[in-house]
């Protein structure tokens, strides 16, 4: 009598721990970032270029999409903004804001590759009065030629710093665009 | 006449019900019997020996069963019964200083017999508790760190304590993640055992170390392979099995408390165990461990963010006796690991950063906080066991334990889920187990047994993170067969054999993008049950059927010399990170992908162990090699774009692989005092299919100790430690090339290249105190890494990011009482 209790105990306790749940739901991978673009507004009132690198299966297989819509041109300034979205999430999520709130532990370089010439400084700063770079600016455009410039967000980087060299953090986002200056 | 002896002792049981005077009275009858019976005139005689060194051993009392036919062996160990009658008897021996021992004689004439005791020489009255260590394997040689070595190293983790033993290094994740690595395996090859319970700890990755506090073990032991079937075929690495410690059967109550600080790191430990016995067998114990530790350091830096808490606690109670007992074991272990913050890398291009630098890329003052990243690790168990003593049968155990794992991995994150963990599993395993170790045949020794185990694991999705893991139910159900045959004197021949199934069918969202380029959609479409905007849930169900054998011999040659052979064939079934990965592994900067389609390992392993002792000079000599088909294997095979960078993809594969190596053991004891230990660890791991090396493999390694040993000094103990390990020549070119913006240049990043040899001396001294009230104190004084050396090693997945430690001094106290 008392081994069949024990017994019907150990099968009560495995037929309730093997009943099976509900299935699973799915995960919003909340802070993903999908999407970067790179609005560039000329000084000469012409038509906005945008940057543009979309990834939409994040660290799946499928490689980002890069787009330029335009080039840049010798001697005109250019006011700029960084974007960053979510894009998997509808509506899509403006990862900027967070990023813009927690503005001391981010921070967006600008790399200029040769033979461009130009120059690329942030105009937005974080509270603690160090760069943030999610506006900023370009000027100093002297000459003609295609090359490489490189956006990149890096999470938690030492602050106040000389440049990415030394900026440590990890890498949140980073995108190289392929430029011609006319 | 004979038919009511026979008779009788079967049904003593029957008999004991009845009144005693019924007994004496009985008892008086056969005795009398015995002596004016015509058949009953042969001699039983023999001589009782310690089984260890086969000494004589006197006192010890021979009695068989049912009667108060009773003898006590002389000086040479010598018995011998008269008036015996052709029939089977049952007979017990027992000596004061040894573990009792029943078996059963069929006499058929005069008979002699030379019985072996287990002679517990240091433990008085002792009896073996648990984990009965008889018959783990015969021809498998069993290393075994001593009780003296864990309490001198109670602030330490497992895997690093394992590193005494030839053929085990360790692969780890800073300091603190130590995985045991035994003959160049790891992770799920590898079973531990801990109070027989084989731990179920999510072992699946580097960065997951055992969940086990070395304090409740009393001695620990390491088989090279997948001999010991009894617990488990899959481990083609081999066993670590942590026994609790034994109790005494008598009143009493006594306990340790071992205290330790250190300076690298700025902690230290405290560990207690208390333990009440009776004479009755009834026992109980409760322990507890605490250690802190703050960040460690290199020689030349503080290595920021990789302190960590450790809080464990077990308790036990139970009744020990020969025919019958039961225990109950509960277990916590709770950790919290900070993991080294240089290490926290998201692209390659930061990985190029981090080994082109001469020093750790982050350096932060030193704290005993810790910050993310970091574990949680959380694993609890019970366990419930009773076993049963039949008189001529043999011994009937029972088993059940839940383990309950909890595991949370924080990372830097942003915004809202700052403070939450990105992966949280949660991991529940019953199993249920009945062995019948038989006392039936006296030359042929067998063991029986079956599981039965569930398994559920549960990735909360709440993190916000894709699950690396999915979900799953996992059925195991296990059975064994193993025996022991003495062929003679000298010869001991033993073979095993195991089937295992295994079932686990889990629920796994997939990446639409990945789910199509694997082909998966056209293969395992009726797998799909739900399809999402850019994920599909899956319901991948797969089956495993694995046999295990083992056959081995072991010879005796003579005194001094003992050869053991053994072939053993093991099958693991893929777990369940090979089978369903998929994504970015955060840890390494890289992309990892499992395969659905794998099929078990199995591994051909034959050792072979020359053991020769003599006097003050010992050398075990224990050549292997391993031949594993299918063989799982993580291997980069592309870069992918991601907006985040360049990742490099990893995908698991299968693969036909040979290790092979040479463990060697020296002892050597220049007198009473001055005694030397050498130990060198040496193999090669070669992929068959792709003529290359296997990533990963320990390089050879020397260690060699000198101890001077005083008695008269307070005991005392001082000793040098040498650890020379070469570099790893052998070992595949993963390196691949990306983008740097910086530069502007296509950049190599080289993860492949081996750190150069190094050699670290440690020091070791103790002494001891005795105090009245059996009271003993005893004071050490360790140093790790003495000169301070500044070294990387190969398996330290954090070699890229930073050195390893530097010099440690401990100061540590036990107390015993």
């Amino acid at each position: 009598m008392k081994k069949l209790n024990i017994y019907a105990l150990i099968m009560t306790f495995l037929f309730v721990s093997c009943s099976k749940d509900d299935d699973p739901v799915a995960v919003n991978e909340e802070e993903v970032i999908t999407t970067m673009i790179v609005t560039l507004v000329p000084s000469d009132a012409s038509t906005n270029i945008t940057l543009k690198t979309q990834d939409l299966d994040g660290d799946g297989p499928n490689a980002p999409v890069v787009t330029v819509s335009g080039n840049l041109k010798v001697d005109l300034t250019y006011t700029g903004s960084v974007k960053f979205l979510n894009e998997t999430e509808t509506p899509a999520e403006d990862i900027t804001e967070e990023v813009e709130e927690e503005d001391t532990d981010h921070q967006v370089f600008y790399t200029v590759g040769s033979p461009l010439v130009m120059n690329v400084v942030s105009t937005n700063d974080d509270s603690d009065g160090n760069p943030l770079g999610t506006k900023f600016k370009i000027d100093g455009i002297s000459s003609a030629g295609s090359g490489k410039l490189t956006f990149t967000l890096r999470h938690e980087p030492k602050k106040p710093n000389t440049g990415l060299a030394d900026a440590g953090g990890s890498t949140d986002m980073e995108t190289t665009f392929d430029i011609v200056v006319e | 006449m004979s038919n009511f002896i026979n008779f009788r002792i079967g049904n003593f049981n029957h008999y004991m019900r009845l009144k005693l005077p019924i007994l004496i009275f009985t008892c008086l009858l056969i005795s009398t019997f015995k002596i004016y019976s015509q058949n009953c005139a042969y001699n039983f005689s023999g001589v009782v020996m310690d089984l260890h060194d086969e000494s004589p051993l006197s006192q010890a009392t021979i009695q068989i069963e049912g009667t108060d036919n009773i003898v006590v062996s002389d000086s040479n160990g010598y018995f011998k019964f008269s008036g015996l009658c052709l029939s089977k008897y049952s007979v017990t021996v027992s000596h004061l200083e040894c573990k009792s021992k029943t078996f059963t004689i069929k006499l058929d004439g005069n008979i002699q017999k030379i019985i072996k005791l287990e002679h517990h020489i240091n433990e008085l009255n002792e009896v073996i508790v648990l984990g009965e260590s008889e018959k783990r394997s015969k021809t498998i040689f069993e290393n075994k760190i001593s009780n003296e070595l864990i309490n001198n190293n109670s602030s330490s983790v497992l895997g690093d304590i394992l590193k005494n033993i030839s053929g085990v290094s360790s692969i780890n994740s800073g300091n603190s993640i130590v995985k045991p690595v035994i003959n160049g395996l790891h992770g799920s090859r590898v079973d531990i055992l801990n109070n027989e319970v084989n731990i179920q700890d999510q072992q699946w990755g580097i960065e997951h170390a055992p969940s086990i506090d070395i304090n409740s073990a009393e001695n620990i032991y390491v088989i090279k392979g997948a001999g010991a079937l009894q617990y488990s075929g899959s481990a083609i690495g081999g066993i670590i099995i942590a026994e609790p410690s034994k109790t005494l059967l008598k009143d009493s109550l006594y306990g340790k408390t071992l205290v330790f600080g250190g300076s690298n790191g700025k902690g230290g430990s405290i560990m207690s165990k208390l333990t009440r016995t009776y004479q009755s067998g009834w026992f109980s114990s409760i322990q507890g461990t605490f250690k802190r530790f703050g960040d460690f350091n290199a020689p030349d830096y503080v290595m920021s963010n990789t302190g960590f808490i450790d809080k464990s606690a077990s308790f036990q109670i139970g009744l020990n006796q020969y025919n019958y007992g039961f225990e109950l074991y509960l277990s916590s272990v709770n950790n919290e690991i900070g993991i080294l913050k240089a290490s926290h890398l998201h692209t390659a291009g930061d990985q190029i950063r981090a080994i082109k630098s001469e020093t750790i890329l982050y350096v932060d003052e030193f704290t005993h906080k810790i910050a993310s990243p970091k574990q949680k690790v959380t694993h609890n168990l019970v366990k419930l066991k009773a076993y049963k003593r039949f008189q001529d049968f043999g011994k009937l155990t029972l088993q059940y334990h839940f383990q309950n794992n909890k595991r949370l991995e924080y990372d830097i994150r942003r915004g809202v889920n700052k403070n939450t963990a990105s992966t949280d599993l949660r991991l529940k395993t019953h199993t249920l187990t009945l062995d019948f170790d038989s006392n039936l045949f006296e030359k042929f020794d067998f063991k029986y047994g079956i599981k039965g185990e569930f398994q559920n694991n549960f990735p909360n999705p709440e993190t916000g993170v894709k699950r690396i893991i999915p979900d799953y139910d996992k059925y195991d159900f296990g059975t064994y067969f193993i025996s022991n045959i003495k062929l003679n004197k000298n010869w001991l021949l033993e073979a095993g054999i195991r089937y295992d199934y295994f079932k686990i069918d889990a629920l796994k969202y997939y990446r639409k993008t990945f789910w199509e380029s694997r082909n998966y959609n056209n293969i395992y479409s009726n797998i799909v049950i739900n399809e999402l905007t850019n994920q599909v849930l899956t319901n991948p169900v797969r089956n495993f059927n694995n046999f295990s054998t083992t056959i081995g011999l072991s010879k005796k040659i003579n005194n001094f010399n003992r050869v053991l052979l053994n072939y053993s064939i093991g099958s693991r079934a893929p777990n369940p990170s090979e089978l369903f990965s998929e994504g970015l592994h955060h840890s390494s900067a890289r992309i990892e992908l499992g395969d659905l389609s794998f099929s078990s390992e199995k591994s051909h392993k034959i050792g072979l162990t020359v053991s020769h002792t003599k006097n003050n000079f010992n050398i075990t000599f224990n050549p292997y090699i391993n031949s594993i088909n299918d063989f799982i294997y993580i291997n980069p095979t592309k870069i992918e774009q991601t907006v985040r960078g360049s990742f490099q993809v990893w995908e698991y594969m299968q693969t036909n692989a040979r290790i092979w190596g040479i463990d060697t053991d020296i002892n050597y004891d220049f007198n009473e005092k001055l005694t030397s230990k050498n130990q060198i660890s040496f193999l090669k791991g070669i992929d068959k299919t792709n003529s290359e090396p296997l990533i990963n493999m320990p390089p050879l390694n020397f260690q060699n100790e000198i101890s001077y040993k005083n008695k008269d000094l307070n005991n005392l103990i001082v000793s040098i430690q040498s650890d020379y390990t070469f570099k790893q020549n052998d070992y595949p070119n993963d390196n691949f090339e990306v983008f740097v913006p910086t530069t502007g240049k296509m950049e190599l990043v080289d993860i492949s290249s081996t750190p150069s040899a190094y050699h670290l001396l440690n020091f070791r001294s103790s002494v001891e105190f005795k105090k009245e009230n059996n009271i003993k104190i005893k004071v050490g004084l360790n140093i790790n890494n003495l000169l301070n050396k500044s070294y990387k090693n190969y398996l330290n997945r954090m070699r890229n990011y930073s050195h390893d430690l530097g010099r440690n001094i401990i100061l540590n106290l036990n107390l015993i009482y």
